[in-house]
């Protein structure tokens, strides 16, 4: 493997987890949910997933239960901003903050071990092309289908979702279930294949990156894998001219990712063109149905 | 009045055995405070084994708390707390704790304190610290010898004393075989962040390096290594457990010995402040097993691991040339504590810069 | 599902009141209930976690000394999020104007004299001033968001901080430690009895005028207005940019004294950490104050009790961090579930064909 090669690779690796995450954050929040709660839903997954491999011994159960334990404390988001209509950023927050003790807890016996690894395919962690895969389809049942119709119309306007019949707390669970599902699919992903171990808080404010990623892309999903392809390129970026010893500081070098990511997005806000209004209208508002 | 407080000590010690029953009612409090999690496999996981230690080694005579998560600015409330709970020796485990253990150890002066890493002492405040450059001077060795690239690849957090006389007493360990040996420093400002451990590694090793060095808490490198069929050496403890094939050896930091006699001497009331710096000679660092090297390497090894306990070999020993070309330290003599534990340049050989 | 939930006309001022009783019931009932699992006398453990922090005199100056921060920053992000303005990189403005203030000790070491603390605590507002601006005028400029430019933001600055401390501004006499000299005389915020020193007035001062601002200023009325219905605030010739401009700056403002407040006092130097995320738990603590200034007040004060009693519970129960967390995230879950009480009730739904022929209310 020559170094070109290898960087580009290293690139990639690093890119999955927030492309992943953050995909599923996108769909919730197409559907008008904002859901801050990613970070602790993706540490959720970390330990489950390696759990559930480490006891089973088998990685792709561990995978399943990765996306399990997201979409279980998404669902825990959904009771409370959905039906009992709480404050969707106060409940993702704490989320947050539940999802690093809890993991913690459940992690206990398992720091120290090495757990089972995904096998690649092909030289590749498989889950990148599933992330393509994800992103296609994602893009795909958004803009071509009528449930993608349904799912942006209750994001934009709830009432009229709701006076033309739809469901939209049905539709909102079920988005908020799926971006749980990708962010406990990331957190394995963490703990499965990125770096096969347990540790606690080893999702290390990923969740964070993943959720401004999804404003990066004005909410369109082809958009994402630019944004998390260009934090990662820039991250290692950063590692690869630290080698060479050039004298400048670590930490000039290591805020590049996120200087560039409030210029890329300067850019592309700033052209007309490239930004239509894809902000959900309804994007964190409340909805309770008239009786 | 020092005799007899000596002689009651002692007699102490000798009853201790005998009279333990009668002591359990005065349980003796130690208390441990961590910047990380317990769960971290590194640093505070170390010395939370410590911790451990204490209390199978001194059973029943002993209660031990812990306050974890503990972030520095923070601190002072939680060392007060500790003090205010009756805890009779409180261990701070983090740089960043030293201001709040001394301002707190002023208010409680019949409570002794134990800052690790730092150089403030107090007359109830103790520092302590472990040598880890003469594990790293071992390793610097080895890596030299099976390097085939002559290149290591060296992943650091954040460029403190501890960490940047690692570097130089790797880079010295590892000119005594190859003069030319090179090392690619990678600094991630972070002790613990498997993902970014892991990217930095890669980097690494597509920049020819073939041997990994980590000054940071988890095992990705090692994982790393493992899976592109390179090698490197554990950090904080043994973890051989997740690089089999990839793991020479790894510095372990052992505080356990250093927490047990650190408890019985107040236990036995002979607790002196002091500033101590425990190295290979009193196991606080030591080498896990070697594997995946030949015979004459081990050989190499341990014959320095020996010499550094006997005292024969001090990997700083002058003079020693700078990256600027100048030289520090007398021939044949040893650096002083003071120029190791306040470190800021580096040694002929590293490209990397320091901030100034 | 049979039991839904239904709008109710108007607030319910006896749910107000009634639904912070009925979560620290629940709350109690949990823990326990957590408590006894691990082996742990319930009553014990709950007298651990929420009274004994306010029994001394101690641990009530503590409590107080931590909400400081928080009801700083938690005052102005509440103003912003009303106005719809979503800065949440408030921990890089604390940043700022821990870094802008702390310029000031560093720089001129033998400077002591009222104004020292003066200067230092402007430059502190300064500094988280500027921070927020960036965001702001990114974002009236060019329409970039301002919740990715103003987190991103904080990672820079913390960044920034952490070269300062490890290059220029290291302590001469320290080793080479990443620290700056520690600061003292007027350096310091004075103190004003025990622990407690004189930001917890600046705190004080900014929930009440801002409360102030809020209920009976046109301000206060045009950010408002703004939040909710801002096609009619355009109308009444409110400016949007404008309001986003001055809730940034207004809020930027608050984070950046708060910093130069806790490394004037409860750190008194700068460091590569100085703030547990005081930025991002004010976010919590604006939202569980209801985006009232006032509210705000007691939220921090609740928070940094349930951060007290953690590491209570750690010291005299030998529980883990892992479960004060846990705890934490319940009790939030609670405040806010009950908080669903004060705008809505529950009502049993009879079945869809029943509730048809049931003559209207």
């Amino acid at each position: 493997m020559d170094a070109t090669t290898a960087v580009f690779l290293t690139i990639v690796t690093a890119a999955t987890p927030l492309l992943l995450a953050a995909l599923g954050e996108l769909v919730t929040e197409r559907s008008g949910v904002l859901n801050l709660g990613v970070e602790g839903m993706m540490v959720m997954g970390a330990v489950a997933g390696f759990g559930a491999g480490f006891l089973s011994g088998n990685p792709y159960i561990g995978i399943f239960a990765a996306i399990l334990a997201g979409m279980a404390m998404a669902l825990l988001f959904g009771l409370l901003t959905l039906t009992l209509v709480t404050n969707q950023v106060a409940t993702g927050l704490s989320l947050t903050l539940l999802g690093l003790g809890l993991s913690g807890l459940l992690g206990e016996s398992f720091v120290g071990e090495p757990g089972v690894r995904l096998p690649k395919w092909l030289g590749i962690d498989i889950l990148i092309p599933v992330s393509f895969i994800l992103v296609a389809a994602v893009s795909y049942v958004l803009f071509r289908t009528k449930i993608g119709l349904v799912i942006r119309a209750v994001g934009d306007s709830h009432a009229s979702a709701h006076a033309l019949g739809y469901r939209v707390t049905l539709v909102r669970y079920a988005c908020v279930l799926f971006g749980g599902a990708c962010s406990g699919l990331a957190g394995g992903y963490l703990s499965l294949a990125y770096t096969p171990q347990w540790v606690e808080n080893m999702t290390a404010g990923r969740g964070w990156i993943a959720l401004a990623l999804v404003v990066f892309s004005s909410w369109l999903p082809w958009r994402l894998v630019v944004g998390a392809y260009l934090f990662g390129a820039i991250s290692i970026l950063a590692y690869t001219v630290q080698t060479f010893a050039l004298g400048i500081p670590s930490q000039l070098l290591l805020s590049l990712p996120y200087i560039a990511t409030i210029l890329a997005l300067v850019l592309i806000s700033a052209s007309r063109r490239l930004t239509r209004s894809n902000a959900p209208a309804c994007l964190g508002q409340p909805f309770v149905p008239d009786r | 009045m020092k005799k007899l407080m000596m002689s009651a000590a002692v007699l102490a010690v000798a009853l201790g055995m005998s009279a333990a029953s009668a002591s359990a009612q005065e349980k003796l409090k130690a208390c441990w405070l961590y910047v990380g999690a317990i769960g971290d496999f590194g640093w505070t996981y170390q010395h939370n084994q410590g911790r451990l230690a204490v209390e199978k080694e001194l059973g029943d005579k002993v209660q031990t708390v812990f306050v974890e998560n503990v972030p520095e600015a923070d601190s002072e409330r939680a060392i007060e707390r500790l003090a205010r709970d009756g805890c009779a020796i409180v261990f701070t485990t983090s740089f960043g704790f030293m201001e709040p253990t001394l301002k707190v150890a002023k208010k409680f002066p019949d409570v002794k304190f134990e800052h690790a890493t730092g150089f403030k002492t107090a007359p109830n405040v103790t520092t302590y610290n472990a040598k880890f450059h003469e594990g790293r001077y071992v390793i610097g060795q080895i890596a030299a010898k099976m390097s085939k690239s002559g290149v290591a690849g060296y992943i650091v957090s954040v460029p403190i004393p501890e960490v940047i006389s690692g570097i130089n007493a790797f880079m010295l360990g590892a000119q005594t075989v190859n003069p030319d040996f090179k090392v690619k420093i990678v600094w991630i400002n972070s002790w613990y962040d498997p993902g970014k451990e892991a990217d930095a590694a890669k980097v690494l090793f597509s920049q020819g390096a073939d041997i990994i060095v980590q000054h940071t808490d988890s095992t990705a490198p090692l994982q790393v290594a493992e899976e592109q069929g390179k090698h490197g050496f554990g950090q904080a403890s043994d973890m051989i457990k997740f690089a089999p094939k990839a793991q020479y050896t790894a510095i372990v930091d052992d505080w356990a010995p250093y927490y047990v006699r650190r408890v019985k001497d107040v236990l036995g009331g002979t607790w002196k402040s002091q500033s101590s710096w425990d190295g290979m000679a009193e196991g606080t660092v030591h080498m896990a097993p070697f594997t995946n090297l030949p015979d004459d390497v081990v050989k190499a090894a341990t014959e320095a691991m020996d010499a550094i306990k006997s005292g024969k070999l001090h990997p700083f020993t002058g003079p020693i040339t700078k990256q600027d070309g100048s030289t520090i330290g007398e021939a044949g003599k040893p650096l002083g504590d003071g120029d190791i534990l306040g470190m800021n340049w580096f040694v002929k050989g590293v490209d990397d810069k320091l901030p100034q | 599902m049979p039991l839904v939930l239904e709008k109710r006309a108007e607030r319910s001022t006896r749910m107000a009141l009634l639904s912070p009783v009925i979560a620290i019931a629940l709350t109690l009932i949990t823990g326990a209930v957590l408590f006894a699992i691990r082996g742990i006398e319930p009553l014990h453990g709950l007298y651990v976690y929420f009274v004994e922090p306010l029994t001394q005199m101690w641990s009530v100056e503590q409590l107080i000394v931590k909400a400081t921060p928080l009801v700083l920053i938690g005052v102005g992000l509440a103003v912003c999020y009303t106005a719809n303005v979503w800065n949440i990189g408030a921990e890089g403005q604390f940043t700022m104007g821990a870094i802008l203030g702390g310029m000031i000790p560093v720089l001129f070491p033998a400077w002591q004299s009222p104004l020292t603390l003066i200067t230092m605590l402007l430059f502190g507002i300064l500094g988280g001033m500027a921070w927020a601006a960036i965001p702001a005028l990114l974002k009236t400029r060019f329409n970039a968001n301002e919740i990715l430019t103003s987190l991103m933001l904080v990672y820079v600055a913390q960044l920034l901080l952490d070269w300062l401390v490890r290059g220029p501004w290291r302590d001469p006499q320290g080793f080479n430690f990443p620290k700056t000299i520690t600061f003292d005389g007027w350096q310091l915020l004075p103190m004003l009895s025990g622990s407690i020193h004189l930001g917890v007035l600046f705190a004080l001062a900014a929930a009440l005028v801002l409360a102030f601002v809020m209920a009976r200023m046109l301000k206060g009325f045009e950010i408002r207005v703004s939040g909710n219905a801002p096609r009619a605030g355009r109308f009444a010739g409110f400016s949007r940019p404008r309001t986003i401009m001055f809730c940034f700056l207004l809020s930027g403002g608050l984070a950046g004294l708060a910093g130069i407040t806790e490394v004037a006092s409860v750190v008194a130097q700068l460091q590569p950490q100085i703030s547990p995320g005081y930025g991002f738990t004010a976010i919590i603590v604006a939202f569980l104050g209801r985006l009232n200034p006032i509210g705000a007040i007691f939220a921090g004060l609740m928070l940094a009790l349930s951060y007290l009693g953690g590491e209570a519970a750690q010291v005299t129960l030998g529980l883990s961090d892992r479960i004060a967390k846990v705890f934490q995230g319940i009790l939030l879950f609670y405040i806010l579930a009950c908080d669903t009480l004060i705008l809505y009730r529950f009502r049993w739904l009879k079945t869809q064909v029943s509730a048809a022929v049931q003559p209207a209310e």
